[in-house]
Formats: C-alpha cells, sequence, structure tokens
C-alpha cells in the first residue's frame, strides 16, 4: 500500500500506507514523546490532526488493552518514519498497522520525519492530506484547498452526555464537576484516585446545570481545537467563575483565562512531547512536563484580568500556568497528568484538592 | 541560585592512566569540566598522571599537575595551592576515592576546601553496598535480595536463604573489578574470596540474580534547587548478566511503555534525590519482561562511561553541566548548548538510533576467557547513529576494525549446528554473530529468544537483516534493493559478495539513481528548534541538514575505539590538530566513532561526522564537504590504513604521502632502502611458510623476533628461541594473516630509543628522546621509558638524530614521525619506522613544551620548522626529568598474563616527573598504583639465558636493601653460585608465600602467557593480592630506584608542568 503525505505548500512525501484505507484533511503537527504513541493516538485533543512522530522507531512495544486515553484514536493519521512489524512487550495484543486499520485511521511511514518536522517548524503547523489510497498529488492538492479545517472540536471530543465516575477507592471524599472538552482518561484516573466523585458535564452545559451537582470544585479539561471556538464553553465557565474552586488543564486553562477576559493566540507550531522544562513560580523550581497545544494564553491579558502568572515555560518563555488573584482558580497548560511523559507535575492535583478542603 | 561568587579556586581530579572499567571518558568529562569552570573567570588546577591526555595539556587548566594520584601528593598540592573547592565527581572512582580519602583524613577540613558536586555522604550512600541498601529500603526502592559479607560464612549463610545463582559484587571497585555470577559452592568460593580481596574495604555484595531480565539505565542530573532531568535513558541488548560496559547498549530505550518508562524515571529521580547528588548520576535498573517489575541494580554517584556515551548519543554535554551545577548553577539557569537559546533544563528527544559496542581485547590476550559476564573486559567502545537500528547496528560493527562488513563471520558461519549452539551459549564476544547465524540457518525469534532472553524485538531486527542478505543473494541487485539495503546499513562489500555483482555495476547503479547518504544533525530536540552545533550521522533519508560553507576545510580522520596499542594519545592528536588547523583559518572537519573522547565533543571541531572510518564512510564525507586535504598521521593506525585506498582515489592526503607511508610500513623495502643508505637494521626476511622460516634460521640463528606485517601494537609478535618455538608461532600466526607474510628479524639485544620527529620536508625538530628502561624485545608501549636518556652516549644521541634526518629526508616525510633504534652499545639500528603520530607524541609535547601537533600541521600546510621558533635538529634538553610506567588492567583479566613481551597488553600509561631521576622513577611507580615494599621478601625465578652476573648484581642489590629472597630450585642454585643467599621454596610453597613472606616477584619467565604453567599462576597470584611482580630484570634494577626512595622516606616535591618547564 502507497502512502502520501501531501502538505498545502505542495510538498508530497511518498512513502508506505499502513493502517486503514483512507484519506483524511487535517492539520499537521509533530509530537517529540520517544514513547507513548498509544496515548497520543487517542488522546482527544488531536481530534482533527495529523501526527508526525519525530522518534523514528514507532510501533516497538506495540497495541495494548491498556494504554488508552479513550475508547478510539482521534487523531486523523499517523506519520513516522518506521512502524514495527514486530512488537515486544508483555501487554502487547497487536501491532499499531492492525489498530490503524481496525479503527479506520490511515498511516503512513517510510517519509522524512525530521525533515516534516523542520518544515513544521519553519513554516508553522500546516493543513494536508494523508492518503493510503493511491491519491495523487494532484488530487491531494485539490482536496487540501476545498477543506477547511474546522477549529471547534472540543464541541464533539467529549462525552455527548453527563456521566459520573466514582472515586477510586469509593469513598468520595469530594465532587467535581468536570467539563468535558475531550477529557483524557488519565486525568479523571487522578482526581478519582484522590478521592474525588467526577461528574461529567458535556459540551454545553450551561453554569447552572453544573452547579446543579453541588460540585466542591471545577475541573476544566483538556480538548481539541481554538479555544477561541468554545463560545459555550467559556460561557458556562464565565457563569461557575467564584461559585467553587475552579481547576484547569490545557484547552481548560485557555477557556478559564478567556472565560475572565483574557486573549489567546495560536504559536507557531505548538507544544507536543514530554520534555519541556517548567519554572512553577510558587516552588522555585522547574519540572519537565507533558505538552500538548497549539494555541497559547497572551501573558498582558491575562494580567490585565486579575490573573498571576504561576508557571512558565523555560524555552519559548509562554505562559504556562496561571491563578486568580482573589478568585479559588488556577490552570495549567502543560499535562500533570503525564501520559504519556513524566510525572513530575502531580503535585497540582493535591493543589486543586487542598483549594477545595479550603 | 547562581554561582557561587566564593569559588575562585578550584581544584580537578583526573581519573589517572586508563585501564579497564575507566578510559578516555574521563578525558572527555574532566577536560568539559575544566573548561566549563574556567570561562566562569575561576581558576582551575589539575592533577592527573596521564600524560595522554588532552585535559593535562596547556590550555585546558590554568595549572596542571602532573603527579600521581596519591592522598600524599593531593594532600600537598592542596597545601600548596589552598583552593576553595574540590571538584571528584569528574576522575572516575579513583578521583572518588582519593576525595574520599582526604575528607576521611580530615585533609579537607583542616585546609577548608569544600567537595564540589558530590559529599561524602552520598558517596558512602552510593557505593557502600549496605548503606545503599538501606537507603533504598528507605525510599521505598525495591532491590535484589542480598546480603552484605566479609566472610565465607556469610556467604554460605545468604545461599542457604536465597539459593543460586548469586551474583557477587566486591564494594568500592572499578567497572566490577573480581566480581560474577556464581551457580555452585565451587564457584561462589573463588568468586567470593577474590571479590573480598579486591574490595577495598574486604567486602562483597551477594545477590539475588536476576540474570535475564532486561537492563535499562538512566542519565539523571540534579542541581541543588533539587530540579532534576534524565538526559538519557538507554536499553541493554543483552538482558542482564553481561556487564553494561560489555554490553551492546542501545539510546534511547526501545521496548519499554511509557508506563514502564516513567515507572523508572520516577524512580531514578526518587534516588538522585535521596542521594542530594549535585551533578551527573547513573542509575542502572533491572526490569522483569514477564512483569515488568523492576530491582535497582547499581548507582554510580558521578559521570561514567554510561554519562559519556548518554552525552555524544543526546548532544547533552553532561559532564559541562555537571561542573556548572557545582558551581551553584541550577539547571533552569543554563542554556542548551545545542540550541543556545532553549534552556538546558529539559529532557533530550532523540529521532534517531544510537548504538554502543564494546571494543575487546581478545585479539591481544588470546588466552583470556572470552565469556562474558559481570566484570568488564572491554578496553574501548564505538557508537553509531542512524535512523534504524539495523543500520545503527551495522555501521557498529564495521566501526569496530576487526575486518567485518557485516555480521557475517566466517568462523562462526563455518560453525556445526551444535558448534553454534554452543557458541550462542557461551555468552561471548561474539553471541551476536552467532544468533545471526542461528536466525539465518532458519532458527526462529522465539526459541533464540528463550535460549539467550535476548528481546524479542532485537532480534526480529536481526533477522530483517538476515532476510536482507537472502534478498540480496536470491534477487537481481536493482536500485530500490540497494537503497532497501542501503538504509539497512549495508556496506557496498556486503553487498557486492552478497549480490555477486561487480563493484562497478553498484556504483553504477547508485550515481545514476543517487542513491547517497545525507546527513542529519543531532540537536536534542527532535528537530523542534533550530540548532547551531553542527553535529552529523549519515542515513539514508530525504533531507540531508550538513550545510556545507565556502571555506577551505581539512578532515581529519580519527583513531576509533581505544584498543591495546591504540589508546587515547591518539585522539590527543587528532584534538590537536583540529586545533592548529582552526587556528591556520581553515575548516577542521574530524570523522570519527568513538563516544568517549574529546575528539568526538561537538565544540571540538568546526564540524564533526559521527561515523565508521571505512574508506567507504570517509569517502562520502569528502564527497559532501570537499576538504582540501585529508589528514590520516594523527588518528594512529586506524586511519593510516585507508590512506591507499584515498590515494588510489585520488584525495589529497595532507603531509606524507602514500607511497612513503607504504614504504615505511613494509619492512622488506624499508630494510632495503636503508640498507642502501648505509643505515643499519636488524637483519630479517619475509617469510610465506614454515619451510622458508627454517631457511632463515640457518643464516640468522636464534634469538628472532617473528611478527606478521602490517602490525597494530605488536600483535602476534614474539621472540623466539628455539625451532619448537618457531614451528608453533607459523602455525599460529600465519593463518592470522592469510594475505601478508610473516617478518623473521634477527634480533638485537639492546636498549631501544623513539624518537619523534616533526618534518616539514627540509628540516626535522627532535623535540626529544625517550629511552626504554627494558632492554629491546619488550614491547615499547609496555616498557618503561625515560627523557632525557640517561645511558646513551651523546655521539649516539648525535647519531640518532642524523640517521632520523636522512629517514625522513628519504621518504619525504612531512609532518609526524616516530623512529625506533636499538642501540647494543656500539651500533644503532633502525627497528621501525612510523610515519604517524605515536604514542609518545603527547608525553613529548608536554615535557618539553614543543607543540608537536601543531607544527605538524603548520609543515603539513606549508609552514617551516625554522620559522616557529622552535628551531630544527634536537631541542634543547630541559631540566627535569620524566619517566613514563605503563599500567596494565592486570586485576580485570584474570587469565592473561602480566610478563613482558614483545605483545603489548598495557591498557594505560602514567609519568612521572622530578628534577632528579631517582624521585621520577619513584613518582612513576606510585602513580602506576605499583605497591612498594620497604621491606620483606621477594620470589625470584629466572629463565637459563637471565641467569648473568648482571642480573646477580641486581639480586645483590635487593638483599643490601635488606629484602629476604626466595627461589626456585634453579635460580637459587644460580644465586648460590653468585653468593647471594636465597630460600629455596617449591612451587606450592612459594603459591602460599605470596603474600605471607612474599611482598613481591621478580620473574623472567621462560614462556609468557600460558595459563597452567607454574610461574603464570604465582604472578596472577602476586598480581591479584596487587604486589609488584617485576618480570623484566631492566624493571627490577630500576625497580629498586623507587624502593630505596621509599626506604629513606624522600620527601617528594610537586610542581606544575609549567614550573618544571622553566627548570
Amino acid at each position: 500500500m502507497k502512502g502520501l503525505l501531501y502538505l498545502e505548500d505542495g510538498t508530497a512525501f511518498h512513502g508506505k500506507g499502513i493502517g486503514a484505507r483512507a484519506t483524511a484533511v487535517g492539520e499537521l503537527v509533530f509530537n517529540t514523546s520517544m514513547t507513548g504513541y498509544q496515548k497520543i493516538l487517542t488522546d482527544p485533543s488531536y481530534k482533527g490532526q495529523i501526527i508526525n512522530m519525530t522518534y523514528p522507531l514507532i510501533g516497538n512495544y506495540g497495541i495494548n488493552r491498556t494504554d488508552c486515553e479513550s475508547s478510539r484514536i482521534h487523531a486523523f493519521g499517523l506519520v513516522a518514519r518506521d512502524v514495527s512489524r514486530h512488537p515486544s512487550n508483555n501487554r502487547s495484543v497487536m501491532t499499531v498497522a492492525d489498530w490503524l486499520e481496525g479503527q479506520g485511521v490511515p498511516g503512513v511511514c517510510g517519509v522524512d520525519t525530521r525533515m516534516i518536522t523542520k518544515k513544521i517548524r519553519d513554516e508553522g503547523t500546516v493543513k494536508c492530506v494523508i492518503s493510503t489510497e493511491g491519491v495523487g498529488p494532484g488530487e491531494a492538492r485539490g482536496l487540501c484547498e476545498g477543506a477547511s479545517l474546522r477549529q471547534d472540536w472540543m464541541r464533539e471530543a467529549g462525552a455527548s452526555e453527563r456521566t459520573r465516575v466514582d472515586a477510586a477507592d469509593g469513598r468520595p471524599r469530594f465532587r467535581v464537576a468536570a467539563l468535558d472538552f475531550g477529557i483524557k482518561a488519565s486525568i479523571t484516573k487522578a482526581l478519582s484516585a484522590k478521592g474525588c466523585e467526577l461528574h461529567v458535564f458535556p459540551y454545553g452545559s450551561t453554569a447552572d446545570e453544573i452547579m446543579s451537582c453541588a460540585p466542591d470544585g471545577i475541573f476544566l479539561s483538556n480538548g481539541p481545537g481554538d479555544p477561541a471556538a468554545a463560545v459555550e464553553g467559556v460561557e458556562a465557565v464565565r457563569g461557575l467563575l467564584g461559585r467553587a474552586p475552579i481547576f484547569g488543564i490545557c484547552l481548560g486553562h485557555q477557556l478559564l483565562a478567556l472565560a475572565l477576559g483574557g486573549r489567546t493566540y495560536k504559536l507557531k507550531y505548538g507544544h507536543r512531547g514530554g520534555n519541556h522544562g517548567v519554572f512553577d513560580s510558587d516552588t522555585g523550581r522547574s519540572a519537565i512536563t507533558s505538552q500538548n497545544h497549539g494555541f497559547a494564553v497572551d501573558e498582558q491579558s491575562a494580567l490585565a484580568c486579575g490573573l498571576d502568572v504561576t508557571h512558565r515555560n523555560l524555552n519559548d518563555g509562554t505562559v504556562e500556568g496561571l491563578r486568580h488573584r482573589s478568585l479559588p482558580a488556577f490552570s495549567v497548560q502543560f499535562h500533570p497528568e503525564a501520559s504519556p511523559g513524566p510525572n513530575d507535575s502531580g503535585y497540582l492535583f493535591d493543589r486543586f484538592i487542598r483549594m477545595m478542603e479550603g | 541560585m547562581a554561582i557561587n561568587k566564593e569559588l575562585k579556586k578550584i581544584l580537578i581530579i583526573g581519573s589517572g592512566p586508563i585501564i579497564i572499567g575507566q578510559a578516555a571518558e574521563f578525558d572527555y568529562a574532566g577536560t568539559q569540566a575544566c573548561k566549563a569552570i574556567r570561562e566562569e573567570g575561576i581558576e582551575t588546577i589539575l592533577v592527573n598522571s596521564n600524560p595522554a591526555t588532552i585535559m593535562t595539556d596547556q590550555g585546558i587548566a590554568d595549572k596542571v599537575y602532573m603527579e600521581p594520584l596519591t592522598p600524599e601528593a593531593l594532600e600537598c598540592i592542596l597545601e600548596r595551592e589552598r583552593p576553595d573547592g574540590i571538584l571528584a565527581g569528574f576522575g572516575g572512582q579513583t578521583g572518588l576515592n582519593l576525595s574520599m580519602a582526604l575528607e576521611e583524613a580530615g585533609v579537607l577540613g583542616r585546609l577548608g576546601v569544600r567537595l564540589l558536586g558530590v559529599n561524602r555522604d552520598s558517596i558512602r550512600r552510593a557505593e557502600d553496598r549496605e548503606a545503599f541498601r538501606e537507603l533504598m529500603l528507605d525510599i521505598g526502592e525495591p532491590i535484589p535480595r542480598s546480603a552484605v559479607a566479609v566472610n565465607m560464612e556469610q556467604c554460605m549463610a545468604f545461599i542457604g536463604e536465597a539459593g543460586y545463582p548469586v551474583i557477587i559484587r566486591p564494594a568500592y571497585t572499578l567497572g566490577g573489578t573480581g566480581g560474577g555470577i556464581a551457580s555452585c559452592d565451587a564457584e561462589l568460593e573463588l568468586l567470593a574470596r577474590r571479590g573480598m580481596e579486591n574490595s577495598a574495604i574486604g567486602q562483597i555484595l551477594l545477590e539475588r540474580s536476576v540474570a535475564g531480565w532486561k537492563e535499562i539505565e538512566y542519565e539523571v542530573i540534579r542541581d541543588a534547587k533539587d530540579n532534576c532531568i534524565i538526559v538519557c535513558g538507554m536499553e541493554n541488548f543483552d538482558p542482564v548478566g553481561v556487564h553494561t560496559g560489555d554490553s551492546i547498549v542501545v539510546a534511547p530505550i526501545q521496548t519499554l511503555r511509557d508506563e514502564e518508562y516513567q515507572m523508572l524515571r520516577d524512580a531514578s529521580l526518587k534516588i538522585i534525590r535521596s542521594l542530594r547528588i549535585e551533578g551527573g548520576c547513573n542509575i542502572q535498573f533491572a526490569l522483569d519482561p514477564l512483569t515488568s517489575e523492576y530491582v535497582v541494580i547499581e548507582v554510580n554517584p558521578r559521570v561514567s562511561r554510561s554519562s559519556a556515551l548518554a552525552s555524544k548519543a543526546a548532544g547533552y554535554p553532561i559532564a559541562k553541566i555537571a561542573a556548572k551545577i557545582a558551581l551553584g548553577y541550577s539547571l533552569d539557569e543554563l542554556k542548551n548548548y545545542v540550541t543556545q537559546k532553549t534552556s538546558a533544563c529539559f529532557e533530550p528527544t532523540l529521532d534517531y538510533v544510537v548504538v554502543k559496542f564494546p571494543k575487546w581485547p581478545f585479539d591481544k590476550f588470546n588466552t583470556a576467557s572470552r565469556r562474558l559476564g559481570t566484570q568488564m573486559k572491554a578496553t574501548g567502545e564505538v557508537m553509531s547513529i542512524s535512523r534504524t537500528f539495523e543500520n545503527a547496528l551495522l555501521k557498529a560493527v564495521t566501526s569496530l576494525e576487526v575486518r567485518l562488513d557485516s555480521l557475517r563471520v566466517p568462523s562462526i558461519c563455518g560453525l556445526d549446528d551444535a558448534g553454534l549452539a554452543d557458541k550462542i551459549d557461551a555468552c561471548d564476544d561474539e553471541r551476536l554473530f552467532a544468533v545471526t547465524e542461528a536466525l539465518r540457518r532458519g532458527a526462529s525469534v522465539e526459541g533464540l529468544h528463550e535460549r539467550t532472553l535476548i528481546d524479542p524485538w532485537f532480534l526480529n531486527k536481526l533477522d530483517n537483516i538476515v532476510r536482507m542478505e537472502r534478498a540480496l543473494r536470491e534477487n537481481e541487485l536493482d536500485s530500490g534493493l540497494l537503497r532497501e539495503a542501503e538504509e539497512m546499513g549495508f556496506t557496498d562489500n556486503e553487498i557486492l559478495a552478497l549480490s555477486g555483482v561487480k563493484r562497478e555495476v553498484l556504483q553504477d547503479i547508485r550515481v545514476y539513481n543517487d542513491i547517497f547518504p545525507v546527513y542529519k544533525l543531532v540537536d536534542t530536540c527532535g528537530g523542534e528548534f533550530e540548532a547551531v552545533t553542527p553535529y552529523f550521522y549519515s542515513c539514508f533519508d530525504t533531507e540531508d541538514e550538513s550545510r556545507i560553507s565556502k571555506r577551505d576545510k581539512i578532515l581529519v580522520v580519527g583513531s576509533g575505539p581505544i584498543r591495546i596499542g591504540q589508546g587515547i594519545e591518539f585522539d590527543y592528536c587528532c584534538v590537536q590538530g583540529v586545533w592548529a588547523i582552526k587556528d591556520l583559518g581553515y575548516e577542521a572537519i574530524i570523522i570519527n566513532n568513538n563516544p568517549e573522547t574529546v575528539s568526538t565533543d561537538f565544540d571540538t571541531s568546526d564540524k564533526l561526522y559521527f561515523e565508521a572510518l571505512h574508506t567507504d564512510d570517509v569517502m562520502n564525507v569528502i564527497k559532501k564537504e570537499r576538504p582540501v586535504g585529508v589528514v590520516l598521521q594523527l588518528g594512529g593506525q586506524t586511519s593510516l590504513n585507508i590512506a591507499e585506498n584515498l590515494s588510489k582515489r585520488g584525495i589529497r592526503i595532507l603531509g606524507t604521502k602514500f607511497k612513503a607511508i607504504d614504504l615505511a610500513e613494509d619492512r622488506e623495502k624499508l630494510r632495503l632502502l636503508l640498507g642502501e643508505m648505509g643505515i643499519p637494521t636488524p637483519a630479517g626476511f619475509s617469510v610465506t611458510d614454515a619451510a622458508h622460516a627454517f631457511e632463515v634460521v640457518e643464516k640468522l640463528g636464534y634469538p628472532l623476533v617473528v611478527r606478521p606485517s602490517y602490525v597494530i601494537g605488536g600483535r602476534a609478535m614474539q621472540v623466539v628461541y628455539s625451532d619448537a618455538e618457531l614451528r608453533k608461532y607459523m602455525e599460529e600466526a600465519v593463518s592470522l594473516s592469510v594475505e601478508r607474510p610473516v617478518l623473521i628479524d634477527q634480533y638485537i639485544e639492546g636498549r631501544e630509543i623513539d624518537v619523534d620527529a616533526v618534518a616539514d620536508g627540509e628540516d626535522i625538530l627532535v623535540p626529544g628522546l625517550m629511552e626504554h628502561v627494558e632492554r629491546t624485545g619488550v614491547h615499547s608501549g609496555d616498557s618503561i621509558s625515560v627523557y632525557p636518556p640517561h645511558t646513551i652516549p651523546a655521539e649516539a644521541e648525535a647519531l640518532l638524530v642524523e640517521y632520523t634526518r636522512r629517514i625522513v629526508r628519504e621518504l619525504e616525510v612531512v609532518g609526524l614521525v616516530n623512529v625506533q633504534y636499538a642501540w647494543d652499545g656500539g651500533r644503532l639500528y633502525v627497528i621501525e619506522v612510523n610515519p604517524r603520530a605515536s604514542r609518545t607524541v603527547p608525553i613529548l609535547s608536554k615535557v618539553t613544551g614543543v607543540p608537536m601537533v601543531k607544527l605538524a600541521i603548520s609543515a603539513m600546510l606549508g609552514g617551516r620548522l625554522r620559522d616557529s621558533g622552535f628551531g630544527t635538529g634536537l631541542y634543547a634538553k630541559k631540566g627535569l626529568c620524566a619517566v613514563k610506567a605503563p599500567v596494565f588492567s592486570g586485576a580485570k583479566l584474570t587469565d592473561v598474563d602480566v610478563a613482558l613481551g614483545p605483545e603489548m597488553r598495557s591498557t594505560g600509561e602514567v609519568l612521572g616527573m622530578d628534577l632528579d631521576f631517582s624521585r621520577a622513577v619513584y613518582k612513576a611507580f606510585l602513580a602506576a598504583g605499583t605497591r612498594i615494599p620497604g621491606s620483606g621478601g621477594f620470589y625470584v625465578g629466572l629463565r637459563g639465558p637471565d641467569r648473568t652476573a648482571a642480573a646477580a648484581e641486581v639480586l645483590r642489590q635487593y638483599v643490601g636493601e635488606g629484602f629476604r629472597l626466595y627461589a626456585s630450585e634453579g635460580t637459587s642454585r644460580f644465586m648460590r653460585e653468585q653468593g647471594i643467599d636465597a630460600v629455596t621454596l617449591g612451587f606450592d610453597e612459594a603459591l602460599r608465600e605470596i603474600g605471607e613472606g612474599i611482598n613481591g616477584v621478580i620473574n623472567v619467565p621462560e614462556v609468557a602467557n600460558k595459563p597452567g604453567s607454574d610461574s603464570f599462576d604465582l604472578r596472577r597470584k602476586a598480581i591479584e593480592r596487587d604486589l609488584p611482580v617485576l618480570t623484566c630484570m631492566d624493571t627490577a634494577k630500576i625497580f629498586l630506584e623507587a624502593v630505596r626512595m621509599k626506604r629513606i622516606g624522600a620527601p617528594l616535591e610537586y610542581r606544575t608542568l609549567e614550573e618544571y618547564l622553566g627548570c
């Protein structure tokens, strides 16, 4: 099976097709994690995106039944230098190629993924076409030009109805209302492990609906798309401010800023990986973080609407964490739940718990 | 936190001589540390006894003490210099042990010197097995069930609880000296006793064996603020059971799920935090592949061989960052040196695969057991980088310089199935090749996994290589197949051999389809940020990232892995060469594959290609860079070996041309030439079979020196005294070297002198001469040698220089040349001409202050010696005395002899310097770690030819110093005849007395290197008891100088190199 990755600037990468016979148009991003491909592909925040993995050997430990961040693959396609046909791990049940095929997702391998990464680095995230159906560059160009990329995937990345997740030990200490924009299973797990009973609300829930469960705290989840497109989400958060302690991660962090009147902007090519250092001004220390975001909060706008910058990216100085000066609300841009990536920031969940304890 | 402003002066401890388990990586680490500290405006004082290092060169530290690494020397130097702090974590185990000793003796406290980066407590907790165990239990990190033992009863009690197999590790040793795995009482007895002997504190650890689990390593850095990062995770191809120094190691970790990776990462952070290390640390884990259960195996609280590897593998300079942290910086205050913009507080991400392959000395130590276990045996290593594992592995194999272009080893492919199975089970240095051959014969990955416990992921990759071999055999070679084979790392020779096509056809397909490698950048960040460091590797992919400048470029070909006979000194020469090239305004490019070295540091050259040093690889770089010339004379025999191929392809070799190289290396041609010039050489002939050899005996008589042509470090060279010895040699040696003849030379008994010269085509400059202490026949690398010569008459010195000048003129040598002479008391003979850098270049450069490599590079580019300011001819002697002493890794390889002979066995060297000859000798022995007895008994065993009046005189002097002499029957008789008292001992008695009444051995054996012979066992036991073993009467004689110094308690003074040069 032939594989094609066509970029909107006209560059075509011809490789081998794997996974499903399919064609998709999406935003091409790269991820620098050396492990964790299964969690990455099932992370709802990647909805609408085609992921180019910078590490060349993907699929070494296969696909297992446990390492999923949701029930399915959300990414629109996978690009890798080499995908292992013979995975090796005690939990592996299938190859990446078989999994992609079963999930209807196309993959392309055998292409110069470093060159692709550098193109994204130099030109910014680009629109692209991935195809394993024998689509040629000409046809791909038509598809690419004809498609407009959706920015509001958070509307459908998460749960479609209200659900409940019990505290891990069955003894709930806190009731947390989670606004689901595409929440990762690891976040649910982390909160539940801390004794939270989660009431998960689908996109579009209003502040009053959410408050009806009488939560001790409110969690704003991660999710895909442009935060500015989450109009109802921002509206709901605005209605929740001050009514219970709020903790936001990733998209949730951006929505908190927007709800308070801040601004977000698109980064040239985002942060996706598990190796960025982030400075925490509360502890005076830095931690290595798991990252997955294409947008960031504008610092000046955040400062102007009552927020303090608590975390900062050591590489580019962008805002990685905010806390409101008077309201019980804080958020981080990176992923304290890791998955994949380092567990160094798990202490932030405790911060949320302490906030709920008052 | 920022830099501690109170630090104005810091002392750095080097690692001393190279031994197995402690090699060039500490020159790399120490050099980085010196540079990192010096650039902060802090005065750096370096102490290191190893003269072959870059770190001891002028311009790296502010002051260099090339003095013994002993507590006494260090104390005097500390008194003299009064530094504010001492950096102990950069000199390997030597540095750590030394600083612990100084701390415990209260020296550091008394002088107000702070230990930087490590503290006594963290060293103790990481190194003392019991303390480490307690710490791990405290923080809840799993460790294998274990017990500490100081006697056999404790060992047996543990076996009663845990059963076999059990791992034995001595506390406080290098590279696992004396460790092993025992499966029965007898093995336990042997290993446990040896371990207790080897341990500095007589302590061993017994441990439940987790052999067969995955072995995983993490390189961790922590700062005083408690920020921690992982620089690189590495996975061993060989499961637990093979020392990581002897394992094929892959970076990054390949077969762990993210959760497993993070589990071990979390554990690593917890451990480094609990040890409160400020700097680098290496942590090794074993992971059960079936259950993901893990245990912590080992922690090294300092930079190590693994950290050098991780630095090169990830592009992250661990030693440099660790040094900055020791000064007080925190990680988030430092920048990533590769991108210059982003933070050093991040974790490198690789977008390639790195394979490290060990280089073993079994070609030299043919009696050594090749089985790999917990005791490291490799002397060096190569590293390769590519985009696939297969390619990286094949590159690594070709980088080893064992005449392999592939995984097909003829001797293994020739085994029958049972032999192959045995070979796989033998778990030796060739297991990779045996396993691959089994796959070739149709063995299943599952079956081989069960047999070897090598992860199926790796085995499947080997199977991919085997499939490609088959494809090349069975299909017609076309562009598609060629590209696939190249992507997988197949060499041209292997493709030709398998496909059967002609080289021209291959070239045509390659050229018409443009199948050439591209070069990619090592940038720490997977391409996320723009990088400024020019560190490249080849692969077959789309985009080439190596941008070619418009400047004139010169390519330096490096020396590859450290091995016996070709050590760190050639890396010294390459680095000096690169710096000289830069100084002259050219772009300096280096190609090399040794991750331990300074030459492969990303800021040494203008551009670094991390590649194999085969003609193909070098030509690809040349094709890409189009240098104005290539320097081959600095990388030892490795680079010189490709001179012919490059020359044939019309590449401009700077300095001495290939024709002259060939002439010098071809002893027959050289002999003829020297004969015509009227310069004496030992008579000799080259023969291709035994019959010819005996014809030569007719003409020359015994003793004779026999050797194969084209050699490194005297491989398979021997002095033979009888027909039987000669016959045996011919049988063994001829199979060693099929295309090249065996050389038989007359043996000249006398003194050897090394002459190293720089030549510019007109003049020569000889910075100094080095005279060997041991007579001819002892390999120059293993002999003690002395600057300036102390027994050679001045006329002979003048003649040496004159001969050298004439040879250089005749051969049109430009650059460096090393000529070895023998002086038999009346006549000078040329023994060898090496038209390249030699082992003695760094020593002479340092003791004379003449920058030899720099002058050589200048000469290659047209500079004149007479304009250099150093003059021509023999350079004026300095007022100092320098004694080079070899250092053997005798304790590591238990089945290798320590007797001196024409075959080189030493792994490293030290220099003793003083104004006084005897004191310089004393310092050299101290630096080499030789225990110098002041009283007691010596065992003496001399072979027939050495029972001479001169030998008797030496023995009389030992008696005169108060030593009791013991001797074997024959030697005893000889001594009585000479009027020397000796106690006659039978072999068993002698063996028993070693370490008891006998605390030194003078033994010149009939046959060296024959395990099982009586004297071999005596020597071994003495070595294992850390007693001096002197196997040549000349060594025994000079050793007396050290003994006398010790007996009179001669006070030693320690000076900087600069002070010596000013004397």
